[in-house]
């Protein structure tokens, strides 16, 4: 590595430093934001020997030493495509909150369960200092450090004991283009305790333009004992958006988290997922979907640790890459010694529609406990070949025949989803991504 | 309808089809029988343009075309229709998605107007009745979870929406229960007309009580040893095939 790129590398973090310093914040959070700044600029750079980095390079990201950040909420956004849902809904753009997009603020009486970090009570900012930055193993992820050096506002979704959310949570993160880039630092934090309820949907999406910022996204996710989560992702932003997000669970006993993340490729995309089980019996699923075509990259990091015993895990990855389009698929699933009667499953499914597509899959299980069952796989292929022969037979054409096959390897995943505004929104954007050939060949 | 000259194919550098031969007009049903590895299933893989299956030498002409020279859609476009002895199952594609592309390819390419998706469903609907298949099915992955009986009806069902002029049925009868059976020949002789002709690949005499054809051919060493009416039939239900190896060995 020559001088030149170090200099550049440190002109990145320093730059971001900057703008996390300009952030009004209050008070309360200072420690979090000093304790971030510290680490953030301590930290080494990832390089191409960095193993959490090894297949996903920063370059794209480092390039933006000119970016600032939305001190007003920008006008004009009106591309983006959002669900159609009754929930109680929070919109953000470029990182600032916009209340005429959103329907909680008005209501929040009622809605006392979701409140932005900026007007959280005495209690809810005791929650907050109690589980903000504390989910999150900020040594294993670097860009955590960012977002709690530069933390000003927030979603706090806290769910009391047994008590049970009475509609979805949806949070939309709008990027548009502004005339410098910009950074935008999202932050969410969950709260459920004893035995309470809740469905989260997070919702990634720009508009049609070429995008030029840079979205640092974060979620932590505390699920107390006998309580429940349902969660999506949702990343379809257009392909020149930098995206590195986050999300970051603990578990407490018979707890249960089931998650669903679908991302679509970018000039620099990484997705985080850190289970943590840490009370007996806790179950978590993970499912999700990557999409990249032309020249993208997306990169999933899951990493599922099993530190209680009798706790079940079970991820299912499926990619379609396409052009000359790159995915990564990191999952471990890591068994430490107490967690005996372990019952974990990860599967990983590419796809590959072009010669030029790749795929960097590495199922990872590391096992300390000797009482556990466990399995993984992984495969690269390209379409069922009998499968083309039998719609063909019928006088499915060719490319038809592929779109369907690729749907319908996708569409495995998507018809099991409970929520049905998710499933349909995400049914018709494949169908529309599909159908435009883009995705294959 | 059919005209096959001296059709050498071969699959996985193994010769399996010698020298065949045939000619199906139409209206007519044609039984093709014989042992296990004799190049029965071949045929029908051969004919429909399957991967993997090469013709070596000789030619197919189907209504005058050059069968062989037709992509595999071409082929089902212009009225060639395979019953799969092992129907394919492709979760994630619902049924009715698969049939309604089908049905479409079908129609575009005779000039037809494309269906509206509640004419379809319509469609659907009733041809699953005929051969006793839940509308529920429809829902469902193409054959997902199908058990062997509803696969083959499934087929049927195809064939019934597509309407082809030539339908090979490949082994439908392996599997089936004598209720699934009587489904399955119901819905093909609902089918018979003076035009449309079939070819029945089977092993057994069994199914041929209920599609009674119109020639029995055996197919033995990848060619015809022997051809009669249906009473050749009842002939090798009870010697078996091996006199029929003997006397081309």
């Amino acid at each position: 590595m020559t001088d030149f790129q170090q200099a550049q590398q440190t002109d990145f973090q320093q730059k971001a430093l900057t703008l996390a310093g300009q952030q009004e914040s209050p008070a309360w959070l200072a420690a979090l934001r000093f304790e971030g700044s510290e680490q953030w600029l301590n930290a080494d750079w990832p390089s191409r020997r960095t193993e959490l980095w090894k297949y996903t390079p920063l370059q794209a990201l480092q390039k933006n030493t000119s970016a600032t950040w939305s001190r007003v909420l920008p006008q004009g956004v009106g591309s983006a495509s959002l669900l159609t849902v009754d929930a109680l809904r929070l919109v953000f753009v470029n990182g600032v909150y916009d209340p005429e997009g959103s329907n909680v603020g008005i209501a929040s009486a009622d809605h006392t369960s979701v409140v932005r970090f900026s007007s959280a009570n005495a209690e809810q900012r005791s929650l907050i200092e109690k589980h903000l930055g504390r989910i999150v193993n900020t040594q294993r992820h670097l860009f955590a450090s960012l977002s709690n050096a530069w933390v000003q506002d927030g979603v706090l979704v806290h769910v009391p004991r047994n008590a049970v959310l009475e509609k979805p949570v949806y949070v939309v993160y709008v990027s548009t283009p502004e005339s410098e880039p910009v950074i935008a630092n999202h932050r969410l934090l969950v709260v459920l305790e004893d035995g309470a309820q809740a469905e989260l949907i997070e919702h990634f999406v720009s508009d049609t333009q070429p995008q030029n910022s840079f979205v640092n996204a974060l979620t932590e996710i505390s699920i107390a004992a006998n309580a429940s989560l349902q969660h999506y992702r949702i990343n379809l932003e257009q392909e020149q958006q930098i995206h590195i997000g986050g999300v970051h669970i603990d578990l407490q006993r018979d707890a249960r988290y089931s998650g669903f993340t679908i991302a679509e490729g970018s000039t620099l995309k990484r997705i985080d997922y850190q289970i943590n089980h840490r009370g007996n019996g806790a179950h978590a699923s993970l499912n999700g979907v990557y999409l990249p075509r032309n020249n993208q990259i997306v990169d999933y990091h899951t990493n599922v640790e099993h530190w209680a015993p009798h706790c079940t895990t079970s991820e299912v990855f499926r990619g379609i890459i396409g052009d000359s389009a790159r995915a990564v698929f990191n999952g471990r699933i890591l068994i430490h010694p107490d967690a005996q009667k372990t019952l974990a499953e990860l599967s990983n499914r590419n796809l590959l529609t072009s010669d030029k597509a790749e795929v960097d899959t590495k199922p990872e299980l590391e096992i300390y406990a000797d009482d556990v069952k466990c399995a993984h796989g992984a495969t690269v292929s390209q379409l069922d070949q009998t499968a083309m022969y039998y719609l063909q037979s019928r006088g499915v054409s060719k490319a038809l025949a592929r779109t369907m096959l690729s749907f319908g390897f996708i569409n495995e995943l998507l018809q099991e989803l409970p929520q049905v505004a998710v499933r349909n929104y995400l049914q018709h954007h494949l169908t529309e991504l599909f159908h435009t050939g883009t995705a294959l060949e | 309808m059919l005209e096959i000259r001296n059709l050498n194919a071969r699959v996985e550098g193994a010769d399996i089809l010698r020298n065949l031969s045939l000619t199906i007009k139409p209206g007519e049903v044609h039984a093709i029988m014989g042992p296990n590895g004799s190049g029965k299933s071949t045929l029908g893989n051969v004919l429909t343009g399957r991967p993997g299956y090469e013709v070596t030498s000789g030619e197919v002409l189907f209504n005058g075309q050059d069968l062989l020279a037709l992509e595999i859609e071409e082929r089902s476009r212009e009225g060639l229709f395979l019953a799969f002895q092992y129907p394919v199952e492709i979760p994630g594609v619902t049924n009715m998605e698969f049939l309604k592309a089908s049905v479409d390819a079908r129609r575009k390419h005779l000039g037809l107007p494309d269906l509206s998706s509640f004419d379809f469903m319509k469609l659907a609907r009733e041809t699953s009745k005929k051969v006793s298949l839940d509308a529920a099915f429809l829902k469902r992955g193409v054959n997902e979870g199908f058990s062997g009986g509803e696969k083959k009806r499934n087929e049927i069902m195809q064939m019934m929406l597509l309407e082809p002029s030539l339908c090979i049925l490949d082994e439908t009868d392996s599997g089936l229960d004598i209720d699934a059976l009587q489904v399955v020949a119901s819905g093909v002789n609902a089918m018979r007309d003076d035009k449309r002709s079939f070819i029945i690949v089977t092993h057994y005499q069994r199914l041929l009580d209920y599609i009674v054809p119109d020639h029995v051919h055996v197919l033995a060493g990848g060619r015809i040893v022997k051809s009669g009416g249906k009473e050749l039939a009842h002939e090798l239900e009870a010697k078996g095939y091996s006199w029929l190896e003997d006397e081309v060995a």
